[in-house]
């Protein structure tokens, strides 16, 4: 026996589009479609198709996952990872090549899948458990592990549609987390719930990795990715094109799909810029003025705006919003009224003075506003350029912060000794 | 763990023949269970007559034909016994045939979303929404005991073949269930065919009128129709009488192959319906 738990050998699979509709639906278009087959086939052949055809959503991925890994699955959307996980999770079967599973396997492609609102707590987490694959006695054993896990000791026999939706979700993701497999298969069911529970998930995560079981996480979070896998493999179009370490892939991948043009610089021109007034150009530059997208926490950065002619009036602002790796706005800066500064309709090139930056690891983005405060907007650029910050290490220590797991800033501290 | 440890498990291409893993099914009895069970709860639990209405449906349904066809279309006259009585005990078991179809065949399509995110035997899905409505029958059948007792009706020793009648019922309803259901994952407009099916099938069993009706010569062709041994064969056990044995022995036959070739479709098409769900 190998030392592999999951082997993919040649692994394809084929959607066919177009002229067979996948799932043709109603009897009628199948019969249809059957009458008219021979005809098809026969233009097929000819060379003649109507371009209608088959698509792989996975073509000759081989892959041998060793016991004990915890690999990572990134790749753009349409890149084939649902497609990679629904096969490995048997939900549905490849066209050709195979999979072998050494061990017992759990996938969690989604939380709470199955839970049943007019039944409660306790109920829902049989009836979950159950679709996971625990056995009655496994489950009954872990109950109060469960319940306790979930935090909801007091409201287990209530029926889940009065839960709010974070209960709802801790007591989905406890069952979840007391499945003992030997291979856990697992989409990104990381990115729900709270923050708290988020974090209780990636330590769980990361005790599966420490009990030797062998994991396999699709993930667009990309940090996550690195702090919890072994190895990360990159798809694309179907295809396996990367394997190797986590931090490499993913930075690979990174420069790949999320730099797009000139946003790898940390610069960028409107892409389909108004054609009233508005802002058409941005730099983020370094303390020494060149053009950049990594910055570290504590560095200073200017913003640099171009317009794209006189402004409509005078005494006018330039606005930014920071956003984070989730594209909530964290933060908010503008020419006035915040520093009471104002333009006039002349000025075509804004800059902001920025820092010393505050912010965790992670990526970042701004958004900017040009108008009157409080009366008109003449433009939003929203999600206008990007940035890294790559090291957060304030104060030297050598530990770094990441905004996965501990928010995205920094605040100045000192810890002392009290009485 | 109950799984041995480092059981290799192969996922390819389906064979162009597929078979019932039935081992597998035997590792997945307790989702079964539990499916079986969540849909008995969720039926009774908001409900002010919880059981009761398990009782009401053949109970109305009866009434309304013993009315009509018993006292307006002279059939009472054509069976043994009060026609009521007669209409109940074939009601019963067509009551559990007829809700079971109509929820096996709706049973993948409601459990799409489960079917699209975790992996279990397709099967035990119309199975389980056959199975819970035996939970019905159960009930609806102490009914009829009561009943039996107010129309002074004893039992006979027959009653001891009725569970084979009910297993015949529940793998015609298997067979039927199974078959629409893997139809409308993938036809959903089959949907509407099962209503009709069923509102004719009832006309072509002898639930409101007694075997004894139709013909000798014509018993063979009727008794194609599974239903028509098994309601015939269920109400003959309970209430006493015969059944011409050719037509149980031909429902028998058209109840099994039925389902085996329900079986065997579903099998086949199976692993297609997560693509199609």
């Amino acid at each position: 026996m190998s030392s592999d738990a999951i082997d993919v050998h040649a692994l394809g699979k084929r959607y066919t589009i177009g002229a067979t509709p996948i799932g043709a639906s109603t009897l009628g278009e199948s019969l249809t479609n059957w009458v008219a087959r021979p005809w098809r086939r026969f233009q097929h052949l000819a060379g003649r198709g109507d371009g209608a055809a088959d698509f792989w959503a996975l073509k000759d991925i081989t892959l041998a996952v060793g016991i004990g890994e915890v690999i990572g699955i990134v790749g753009p959307n349409g890149a084939g990872k649902s497609t990679l996980l629904k096969i490995l999770s048997r939900i549905t079967s490849p066209t050709e090549g195979y999979v072998d599973l050494h061990g017992r396997v759990s996938s969690l492609l989604e939380v709470g899948t199955g839970f049943h609102p007019d039944l409660t707590g306790r109920e829902n987490i049989f009836l979950n458990g159950a679709i996971l694959g625990m056995f009655r006695a496994e489950i009954v054993r872990k109950l109060d592990a469960i319940v306790a896990f979930a935090e909801l000791e007091q409201f287990i026999d209530t029926p889940v549609k009065h839960y709010s939706s974070g209960m709802y979700v801790r007591l989905a993701f406890s069952v979840a987390a007391h499945l003992e497999p030997e291979i856990l298969i697992v989409d990104e069911v990381l990115s729900v719930g709270d923050l708290h529970f988020r974090n209780k998930c990636l330590g769980r995560m990361q005790d599966l990795r420490s009990e030797g079981r062998t994991v396999l996480l699709v993930s667009h979070d990309l940090t996550s990715v690195r702090q919890l896998c072994t190895r990360a493999v990159m798809l694309q179009r179907g295809h396996l094109v990367d394997d190797g370490d986590p931090a490499e892939v993913t930075r690979r991948y990174e420069r790949m799909y999320q730099d797009a043009g000139d946003e790898q610089t940390g610069a960028a021109d409107r892409p389909h810029p108004p054609a009233d007034y508005h802002l058409r150009r941005v730099e983020l530059r370094n303390a020494a003025g060149a053009i950049a997208r990594d910055f570290d926490a504590g560095e200073v950065m200017e913003i640099h705006l171009w317009s794209s002619g006189r402004a409509p009036e005078n005494s006018y602002t330039v606005e930014f919003k920071l956003l984070n790796g989730d594209d909530q706005v964290i933060s908010f800066g503008a020419a006035n009224p915040v520093r009471a500064t104002y333009y006039l309709a002349d000025q075509q090139h804004f800059v902001c003075r920025l820092g010393p930056l505050p912010l965790t690891e992670g990526s970042y983005a701004f958004s900017f506003t040009v108008g009157v405060w409080n009366k008109a907007r003449w433009d939003f650029w929203q999600k206008a350029v990007r940035f890294t910050i790559s090291r957060c290490d304030l104060f030297g220590t050598g530990h770094g912060i990441s905004n996965v797991h501990d928010g995205d800033f920094v605040i100045p501290q000192e810890w002392l000794a009290g009485n | 763990m109950a799984y041995p440890l480092r059981r290799t498990l192969r996922l390819e291409a389906p064979r162009s023949w597929q078979t019932l893993n039935l081992a597998e099914l035997w590792e997945y009895r307790e989702l079964l269970f539990f499916f079986v069970w969540r849909d008995v709860k969720v039926r009774y639990k908001q409900t002010v007559l919880g059981a009761l209405w398990a009782v009401i449906q053949p109970l109305t349904t009866t009434f309304a034909f013993a009315i009509l066809f018993g006292r307006f279309g002279g059939m009472s006259k054509q069976v043994d016994g009060p026609y009521a009585l007669h209409v109940f005990v074939g009601m019963l078991p067509w009551t559990f045939f007829a809700n079971a179809v109509m929820a096996a065949s709706n049973s993948l399509v409601g459990s799409g979303h489960l079917i699209s995110k975790v992996y279990f035997p397709r099967i035990i899905v119309p199975v389980a929404a056959i199975a819970s409505g035996l939970v019905d029958f159960a009930i609806s059948f102490l009914v009829l005991l009561v009943m039996m007792a107010s129309y002074r009706v004893a039992p006979s020793a027959s009653l001891l073949a009725m569970p084979l009648f009910l297993l015949g019922t529940i793998l015609t309803a298997a067979g039927a269930g199974l078959l629409f259901a893997a139809l409308i994952v993938t036809y959903r407009d089959v949907r509407y065919v099962v209503t009709f099916v069923m509102q004719l099938w009832l006309f072509a069993t002898p639930v409101l009128y007694p075997i004894t009706m139709i013909p000798p010569k014509w018993h063979l062709l009727y008794a194609i129709n599974p239903m028509a041994g098994m309601i015939a064969g269920f109400r003959a056990s309970v209430l006493g009488g015969s059944v011409p044995p050719n037509v149980i022995l031909v429902s028998s036959i058209s109840a099994a192959l039925l389902f085996a070739a329900a079986v065997r479709y579903f099998v086949q098409v199976e692993r297609r319906f997560a693509d199609v769900i």
